[in-house]
């Protein structure tokens, strides 16, 4: 049994407490220790992910007891390259944060800890249990960290979003006790042997409960018709909190990729491929809204939000054909939109913070500092999120094209992908265009309100734009490495084996 | 009793339905706590209905009440309480600060958090 797995969930859930115990009065001695932890997380993940080269699927059983009857932890190529993922947009949005907005309210690097820890646990977790307890330890850190700092829009935009994702965590209870009902068990592994062999009479209520599991996925990854809450939350979060919540609609994603290839994946007999008909067309549609929404944007926040839906739409568009071709296009722009999602609202802070009265509207209004650095970081954000070359968004997109050549919805995903791709590219072209082309036309300079902060903004802005361009060098070994990641996603033996006992399948522990 | 529990159940989520769509914010938190009550009654039942069975395997016993819903079921209780805490204080927060218990955003809303 390797340790190393359960530390990306112990340290930061000691940390955590550390900080907001003993050095809660020193805003610096804070930053040390969330900065040095979440360094150390990345280390970790880079760890973990190197000893998936060896051995690619590696199970925890905590307390040793046995699988499915304990809870059970297992780390395999797609968990460890998110824990990275994780680790490293988190470091971006600390270095960012910790020019000013972690000292705007209380408990900021607390809470952004426990949101790391529960984050990691639910891509570590092999139990459809903890993965709900997990969601609800990311959430509940994300209330905290959406409402920091304070106002009364954000805190009515906060009741709003506690109150959907807590309709969300009595759905995902009820799909778990319904799949719970008719197979007895929970465990990921234990189910994926599990559910080929339900009686065809339990049948219809094991897929009501796969269903509507694949609903709450999809609030938390924004899909159509449950992507309302995006816009206000993420528009009106603190914009750190709201770079680092790019990475909470990939757990939604990461939940569908998991759920829907393990257990109703091709050897889930007759509920086999349960999520793709109704995944494919929610994903076009949200692709639209999206993108639509970009164009309709009256403030950059907004822009960006709805472009964050939009590539959610293509991501998903790309997962929900269910070919290792298509889902390592898929996870290949899971990495890309991340990044770039992430850059995009550090960048919308730079400008908020500049333009004094008219923060991130799309008005013409005077020049403000550093005008033009900021607007070749936008476009360059702008370019990797529209999928325009040479930026990973371009590759990302050709790669889903090139995925689901062989789906016969091919013709869909192509024309939708390539019109909502003009859209947004319009959107965007229309909001730079106004805060920062139309502005150099009006006289004057907006005086910022507060003093600027040194350069550590722009170094989190430059990781994360770094990271999209390293992905557009290096595409050809990602890609190589993401298709591994695929390919163990659709050989689900080696996954089952690891975490079950040798000794033959034990029996369902119902009566 | 499968009819009862199952009326039972059902008659709470609609109640509890019903009192999250007024959109004001003291009848969502009810209509949270209401569904959630539905919710963790359902998931107890998971384990199927028995009387008088051991929770725990038993010599002399065919049968037995199923133990994990339990466990699931208290996880469940001790998450939503908390939850519930949390929703009440940021209720009230949002209340103090905007004068009104509205849950919606209005469109002059948007945007108005920038510090």
């Amino acid at each position: 049994m390797n340790h190393w797995i359960i530390l990306p969930l112990l340290l930061p859930a000691l940390v955590a407490p550390l900080i907001a115990l003993a050095v809660r009065h020193d805003i610096v001695l804070q930053r040390i220790f969330s900065v040095s932890s979440t360094v150390i997380l990345l280390v970790l993940g880079a760890i973990l992910m190197w000893s998936t080269a060896a051995e690619p699927v590696q199970s925890y059983h905590l307390g040793n007891w046995i699988a499915p009857f304990g809870i059970v932890l297992v780390l395999d190529r797609l968990a460890a390259m998110l824990l990275v993922l994780t680790a490293g947009l988190g470091l971006a949005v600390l270095l960012y944060a910790i020019n000013g907005w972690d000292a705007e309210g209380r408990h900021f690097h607390p809470l952004f800890q426990f949101q790391l820890m529960g984050i990691n646990g639910a891509f570590l977790t092999g139990d459809l249990f903890n993965l709900f307890v997990f969601f609800e330890v990311l959430l509940i850190a994300s209330y905290g960290l959406m409402v920091h700092a304070g106002g009364a829009a954000r805190m009515k935009a906060g009741v709003q979003y506690v109150t959907i994702n807590l309709v969300g965590s009595g759905l995902f209870l009820i799909g778990v006790g319904l799949i719970y009902s008719v197979t007895g068990t929970l465990n990921m592994a234990h189910l994926a042997t599990e559910v080929g062999r339900v009686d065809a009479a339990d049948r219809a209520l094991l897929e009501i409960g796969g269903l509507l599991l694949l609903l709450v996925f999809a609030v938390k990854a924004a899909l159509v018709p449950v992507q309302f809450w995006l816009p206000g939350t993420y528009a009106n979060a603190p914009p750190p909190v709201a770079a680092l919540f790019a990475i909470m609609t990939k757990v939604g994603a990461y939940a569908i990729i998991r759920v829907y290839t393990l257990i109703f994946g091709a050897d889930a007999g007759a509920s086999a491929n349960l999520a793709g008909p109704w995944l494919l067309p929610a994903a076009l549609v949200t692709m639209v809204i999206g993108m639509a929404g970009v164009l309709a944007a009256r403030r950059l926040g907004e822009a960006v939000a709805f472009a964050v839906i939009g590539s959610m739409g293509t991501l998903l568009a790309a997962v929900s054909v269910f070919t290792p071709e298509a889902m390592s296009a898929a996870l290949y722009y899971l990495l890309h939109s991340t990044v770039a999602g992430g850059a995009l609202f550090l960048i919308v802070d730079l400008v908020n913070q500049r333009r004094t009265g008219y923060t991130d509207l799309l008005r013409a209004a005077p020049p403000f500092a550093h005008t033009g650095f900021i607007a070749a970081l936008f476009l360059l954000g702008a370019m990797a999120m529209t999928g325009m070359p040479p930026l990973s968004g371009f590759i990302g997109k050709l790669l889903v094209l090139d995925g689901v050549r062989e789906s016969s919805y091919a013709v869909w995903i192509w024309g939708l992908v390539l019109v909502t791709s003009l859209l947004a590219i319009v959107g965007f072209a229309r909001a730079g265009t106004t805060v920062f082309w139309k502005s150099a036309a009006v006289g004057g300079y907006l005086e910022p309100a507060r003093p600027l902060a040194p350069a550590l903004p722009f170094v989190a802005v430059g990781i994360l734009l770094g990271a999209s361009i390293v992905l557009t060098a290096f595409a050809g070994p990602v890609t190589v490495y993401l298709d591994t990641v695929a390919e163990q996603l659709y050989n689900p033996t080696g996954y089952i084996e690891t975490v079950l006992p040798t000794s033959g399948h034990p029996e369902g522990v119902r009566p | 009793m499968e009819f009862l529990v199952a009326s039972a159940i059902g008659i709470t989520m609609a109640a509890g339905v019903y009192l999250l769509l007024r959109a004001r914010t003291l009848p969502v938190v009810l209509g949270l706590t209401l569904v959630t009550y539905a919710v963790n009654l359902f998931l107890f039942i998971t384990g199927r209905l028995t009387i008088d069975q051991p929770p725990v395997l038993h010599q002399g016993h065919e049968n037995f009440a199923d133990p994990l819903p339990q466990a699931l079921v208290l996880t469940a209780i001790v998450i939503s309480f908390g939850m519930t805490a949390v929703i009440v204080v940021m209720a009230l927060k949002a209340y103090v600060e905007s004068d009104s218990d509205h849950v919606d955003l209005h469109p002059d809303d948007h945007g108005e958090a920038d510090s």
